[in-house]
């Protein structure tokens, strides 16, 4: 049996182009939480201080967080799941199945603006929210931490096409801004 | 073209996928005949005015009907077909699978 070493895709990313900052993200354990049809999962979240979130909503205590992402799903972030949360929900360890980037910066609006047609007004995408939508054509799940300060996920295989599109818009924010 | 998700709020058509008209909710029970099930399947009114579709919000995985007016564009309503096909079951239990 080969010994395979596990990679993080963009690991040690830290790129700063003009007002704008890219870096790599490790978000600790992430698991998805579905509740089985009809079952409230809220008991089972208890121990970590937390509730299945309502939609764009995430909720953080004692260092774990979950944040809604889909119609009935939520991703549990930076903790193991409670043992009773198996008997009411459909867990997945997406771990590895995601890679997470943190987009920061006075520009960072600006540039994702030229990927989403998600309106980034914090009158409509506030900070502490989060929404499901997409980044040209690739599904993402966005946190918004700051104002200026984001926390975007997409699918672990899209790595390399995320830090192309959002480099590729720094740099266009970037140059825009030298005019 | 903005539609309103019923988890996610206003948001820009490029993030729906078209599914077709309502009446695919409305399926005919299994012995209705073959007009009943020729309509289902082939015949689609074309209005001038408010019609009823269903959409796919990508994103958050939610199937959505729409009533909307093809003159104008203009959204009249949303809701989550899981609530439709809800509706619809409790109307029609012998329509049941
Ligand atoms: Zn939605």
């Amino acid at each position: 049996m080969a010994d395979l070493k596990p990679t993080v895709p963009l690991a040690g990313l830290n790129e700063a182009i003009g007002r704008a900052r890219l870096a790599a993200l490790d978000p600790g354990r992430v698991t998805s939480v579905a509740p089985w049809p009809g079952r409230n999962v809220d008991a089972a979240l208890a121990p970590l201080g937390l509730h299945f979130p309502p939609p764009g909503t995430v909720i953080a205590a004692q260092g774990a967080r979950i944040a809604w992402a889909g119609r009935q799903l939520a991703f549990l972030i930076g903790a193991e799941p409670p043992a009773a949360l198996a008997g009411v929900a459909a867990l997945t360890d997406q771990s590895d199945g995601w890679v997470w980037v943190h987009l920061s910066g006075a520009d960072a609006s600006a540039v994702l603006a030229r990927l989403t047609p998600l309106d980034l007004r914090p009158s409509a995408f506030a900070v502490g929210t989060v929404a499901r939508t997409v980044i040209n054509h690739m599904q993402a799940l966005i946190l918004r931490g700051a104002e200026d300060g984001f926390e975007i996920a997409v699918f672990a295989s899209m790595a390399g096409t995320l830090h192309h599109e959002l480099t590729e818009a720094m740099r266009l924010v970037a140059a825009r801004a030298r005019i | 073209m903005r539609i309103p998700c019923p988890c996610c709020g206003s948001r820009d058509r490029r993030e729906f996928t078209y599914y077709g008209a309502a009446v695919f909710l409305d399926r005919p029970a299994p012995d209705a005949g073959l007009e009943a099930w020729d309509g289902y399947l082939h015949l689609r009114d074309n209005p001038a005015g408010v019609t009823r579709d269903l959409w796919y919000h990508d994103p958050c995985a939610a199937w959505i009907e729409v009533e909307r007016d093809t003159l104008t564009h203009r959204i009249l309503s949303t809701h989550l077909v899981e609530d439709a096909a809800a509706a619809l079951r409790a109307a029609r239990p012998e329509a049941q699978p």
